[in-house]
């Protein structure tokens, strides 16, 4: 508790630190760069110099943590770095970085190049930084918003397209709705326990013992605001609209950085505070898995619209992860870590070839899945890494989504939901319907699609995207060790 | 050579990486390089067989490596003579599927041979996993490029039948993996270790209730690929919208997967399961019922490859009637009769790609008469049909008899029925050969069909041979399968064996 901001805390906060300055510098400095051509390539080297000194920052506090199951407090306990939040912390700043490198020429394309945007980009991952970390009901409230509020303007960064508009709009409405649930939750849970330290509030619930009605209303809200928050039935009604609407790029980071943040905020709340209450939230989770799963599964088989498509089947994954949650033994959140770095990979590989195929003449936020046809024939090599992607997002093998599936299949049959497991994984050949239209239309259906919208960033992205789903799947072994470490608490 | 069994499975996809280099229109090139890469992956498969040892108990040829250990999955490979006799009869078959198609597929070419070598491989390495996690991925590996084999090079209806395929079998793998997984919890639970080594999960105990659990996820999966009715509605799909090498391949290799699954799997693993006298029961009348129903389906049948397609379901149900008869005659027949099966199906289906190539009708109908037009052809077909039909000195019947002789041991009555799925297998067949070959000319548009060409009657000639061969001389395949056989039935009924002696004393 001695003074205000200590070495420590400075060490635990430099790599959100450096993504705060970069962004803001990013909004401030602009005038200052070049016009022209190589404005991009400043505004691009920017950002990814912003997130290279965040990652530098990242591997010494990795390098520091090496013992398993160390962790740095930091800001009074209300800031935890720990290998949890390293593995979610290298799976934001790797979505970020992929983004930026397939934004550029998407925006240029819609003539809506602007500095904020990479601005939003770095503080949106800054707020993830903080949702991973936080070990207190405020800190984790304020990433949380921060992170939210960059997606709000994201989402409507095309201001002259309605759809974007009218998706930043929902999504900022349904949004704040289940942010004010969650304060709500917190409030309560602050006032039973008189504190805002996630190990505190789990010790007075602990000793409260049973469930009584304050704890369960918090429980509820709570529960309530975080399915919002990952697209879980029923509250995934705003994601369809959000997805399709916002700039491709932003979904695509919206699907699996967000996703991925939301989920660990998830993960810090239903196994910290509210541990204690696992045998009441347990089966209520269950029970919206498997509505997730159908729902989504259901919805995205009849999706005229790619992006719209991909929304119901991200909705889907977030059942999968929550059967994880079900699970919640190792296996099953081993298995949720594993899952959302594999699944990032897949869903931002789609959405880039989305966005590579995408040019001016095909309309504007017209993302028909006819968009595709032919398009095995005149790019081969951007249909093959479509394909990989999408038999990824299936779980299919020799594809890194196999292990996801694997993970999370293994856990529900471990703790005994065979039921859970069987739904689970017929639902996965219901997937493979939907992924397999898109197929069908880029191998077995005419059509000229243009020219790509292809750019170096933009190979550089399907290029990275593609080797890492297929080496997950065929040669997972380092990385499984990593993330083996990410829950050793 | 000592990783022969590695490079055996991993010739055809280093050709498929190389064939990707090829540029797209050196379709001379692309023809060529296929059919040596499939060419060597067969004769790099033959001294398997000449090393192999038929006394040597358990796996030969294995070979390990370490691959994920984080879950305990390894690179583990090896064959017993059950294995052998199917993977020769993949790499045989992948060739002249290959070389089968030199004239009948003249588009996105360089797609197409990608496609034939990946799926060799992943066939291949079905037959020589022995880790369940590396049998699983190329279990599903299979999939997707007979997915595209059909969607893309298929029939009118193409589109339709390659999602059946795809779908089913899919919805079969992944309960099956629900099994699998169940199998490797029990064994962590047992051993305090994660492994998905088959010989490693043989020693699992698991409850009657959760074997038998096991058991039938693990049955969905092989029984789907088979298949056994009543999932056997892909197949006439798949088959008959499937260009001619996919036709054959299904038919002669991927079927077998199911088969191959239950032999090597279900019943070694879960040997209690396996013996329930309900569940041999339930699935020796299923076998039954696909004995008979695919023969009545075949004889309704106009579209002659339709035909050769149901005809497949009835002759797996004999060779799951012999996996569940539970004895060294049942097994051994019933594996026998998979070779069997590949090779005259196999023929059956090139004989009605060729037919098709230059008629462009599959209609039965259309035909009749044209052995006075095509000697060489009726004469290949006549052998192909007789040696489906079981008739003596072919080897259908070596097959058909010794599954037979394994029924009637389990029981009398399956193996009545049995026989007369046989006479309806003669009905239907001769009936066929009647009405296309046989007869009046009454068409003139089959007045001036051509011969089988030289490279034509090559393909076939292999095939041919292997008829004649096994069926005048199948002891060497009857040793090679005899003690992996009859490890299999003392690890299912402890003791059969030395009942049988005492028996007989």
């Amino acid at each position: 508790m001695s003074g205000y901001y200590t070495s420590a805390d400075h060490f635990a906060l430099l790599p959100a630190l450096m993504l705060v300055l970069f962004g803001s510098a990013i909004l401030l400095l602009e005038f200052l760069m070049p016009k022209g051509p190589a404005r991009t390539r400043w505004l691009v080297g920017f950002t990814l110099l912003g997130l290279a000194s965040a990652a530098i920052a990242l591997l010494r506090q990795h390098q520091a943590l090496s013992a398993p199951g160390s962790r740095i407090v930091a800001f009074s306990g209300s800031f935890t770095i720990d290998s949890f939040s390293l593995y979610f912390d290298w799976l934001f700043l790797a979505a970020a970085a992929i983004v930026t490198l397939i934004s550029y020429r998407y925006l240029e394309i819609e003539g809506e190049h602007r500095a904020e945007y990479y601005g939003l980009i770095l503080l949106a991952c800054s707020g993830m930084f903080f949702l991973a970390s936080g070990a207190d009901l405020i800190t984790m409230f304020l990433g949380l918003e921060l992170m939210a509020l960059s997606f709000y303007v994201l989402v409507g960064f095309l201001k002259r397209e309605r759809r974007s508009n009218e998706a930043a709009i929902k999504y900022f409405l349904l949004g704040s709705f289940s942010s004010s649930l969650l304060a709500y939750g917190f409030s309560l849970l602050y006032g039973l326990s008189g504190s805002t330290n996630l190990e505190e509030i789990r010790r007075a619930i602990f000793t409260r013992g049973s469930l009584d009605a304050i704890t369960a209303l918090a429980m509820a809200t709570i529960l309530a605001g975080v399915l919002f928050k990952v697209s879980a039935a029923p509250f995934h009604m705003w994601a369809p609209d959000a997805y399709a609407g916002a700039p491709t790029a932003v979904t695509a980071y919206l699907s699996v950085a967000s996703q991925a943040a939301s989920f660990a905020l998830l993960l810090r709340l239903f196994n910290g505070p509210l541990s204690p209450l696992d045998q009441e939230w347990r089966p209520l989770v269950a029970g919206v898995a498997v509505a997730t799963l159908v729902i989504g599964n259901f919805a995205a088989l009849t999706q005229e619209n790619v992006k719209r498509l991909i929304a119901y089947s991200s909705v889907s994954h977030a059942g999968y992860l929550l059967l994880g949650l079900v699970a919640g033994n190792t296996t099953g959140l081993r298995g949720i870590a594993v899952y959302l770095a594999i699944y990032m990979f897949a869903n931002l590989g789609v959405l880039m070839v989305l966005i590579a195929i995408r040019t001016r003449t095909s309309g504007m936020l017209e993302e028909d899945l006819s968009d595709l046809n032919g398009l095995g024939a005149r790019h081969p090599l951007y249909a093959a890494a479509m394909l990989v992607f999408l038999l990824s997002l299936a779980g299919i093998p020799p594809t890194g989504g196999f292990l996801g599936k694997y993970y999370i299949f293994l856990s529900l049959l471990e703790t005994g939901h065979a039921v859970l497991a069987v739904i689970a994984a017929l639902y996965v050949a219901v997937s493979l319907y939907y992924y397999f239209r898109i197929v069908r239309g880029m191998y077995m259906t005419q059509g000229e699609p243009g020219p790509l919208a292809s750019s170096i960033g933009m190979n550089v992205a399907v290029a990275i995207s593609g080797v890492a789903t297929l080496l997950l799947g065929l040669f997972p072994e380092p990385f499984l060790r990593f993330a083996a470490g990410a829950l050793v608490r | 050579m000592s990783h022969l069994l590695t490079w055996v499975l991993f010739t055809p996809l280093a050709g498929a990486a190389v064939l990707v280099m090829i540029p797209g229109r050196a379709h001379a090139a692309l023809k060529l390089w296929a059919n040596l890469i499939a060419l060597a992956g067969f004769l790099i498969s033959l001294p398997l067989a000449m090393r192999f040892d038929r006394d040597a108990a358990g796996f030969q040829f294995v070979e390990r490596a370490i691959w994920i250990p984080a879950i305990g999955a390894s690179y583990h490979v090896g064959i017993d003579g059950i294995s052998l006799l199917l993977v020769l009869l993949t790499t045989l078959i992948g060739f002249l599927a290959v070389l089968s198609s030199w004239n009948s597929i003249r588009d996105k070419l360089k797609e197409y041979y990608v496609l034939l070598l990946v799926l060799q491989t992943a066939m291949i390495g079905v037959f020589v996993a022995l880790d369940f996690f590396l049998f699983y991925v190329f279990w599903e590996v299979v999939l997707a490029p007979m997915y595209f084999l059909i969607g893309i090079w298929g029939g009118p209806r193409r589109l339709y039948a390659a999602l059946k395929l795809f779908l089913y079998t899919l919805a079969g793998s992944v309960l099956m993996l629900l099994g699998l997984l169940t199998l490797y919890f029990q064994h962590q639970q047992q051993f305090g270790f994660y492994t998905f080594d088959i010989g490693a999960l043989m020693a699992v105990q698991m409850t009657p209730a959760m074997e038998q659990w096991v058991f039938w996820a693990l049955f969905l999966g092989f029984a789907i690929k088979v298949p056994m009715f009543p999932f056997h509605t892909w197949l006439p799909d798949a088959h008959v919208e499937a260009p001619t090498a996919g036709s054959v391949i299904l038919a002669a290799v991927m079927l077998k997967m199911g088969t191959y699954g239950f032999i090597r799997f279900s019943l070694p693993l879960l040997p209690k399961a396996s013996v329930n006298p309900w569940i041999a029961q339930t699935l020796a009348v299923l076998s039954i019922i696909a004995i008979l129903y695919g023969a009545f389906v075949s004889l309704m049948q106009h579209d002659w490859k339709k035909l050769v397609a149901y005809s497949s379901v009835s002759h797996l149900g004999f060779c799951t009637l012999g996996i569940f008869s539970l004895n060294p005659n049942g097994i051994a027949g019933s594996v026998l009769q998979q070779v069997n099966h590949g090779i005259s199906t196999g023929l059956l289906f090139l004989l009605v790609g060729l037919i098709y190539e230059r008629r462009h009708t599959r209609q039965i109908e259309d035909f009749g008469g044209v052995a006075s037009v095509m000697p060489r052809y009726a004469t290949v077909f006549a052998v192909a049909m007789l040696s489906s039909a079981g008739l003596p000195l072919l080897n259908g019947f070596i097959g058909e008899f010794t599954i037979l002789a394994g029924a009637f041991e389990a029981n009398r009555t399956w193996a009545a029925f049995a026989v007369f799925g046989i006479v309806l297998g003669a009905a239907y067949l001769l009936w066929l050969y009647q009405r296309t070959m046989l007869g009046k000319l009454v068409h003139e548009e089959n007045r001036h069909l051509p011969d089988l060409t030289l490279r034509e009657t090559l393909t076939m000639a292999p095939l041919l041979a292997l008829v004649f061969w096994i069926g005048v001389y199948p002891k060497p395949l009857f040793e090679i399968l005899e003690r992996p056989v009859n490890q299999i039935v003392e690890r299912v009924k402890p003791g059969y064996f030395a009942d049988r002696q005492a028996e007989l004393r």
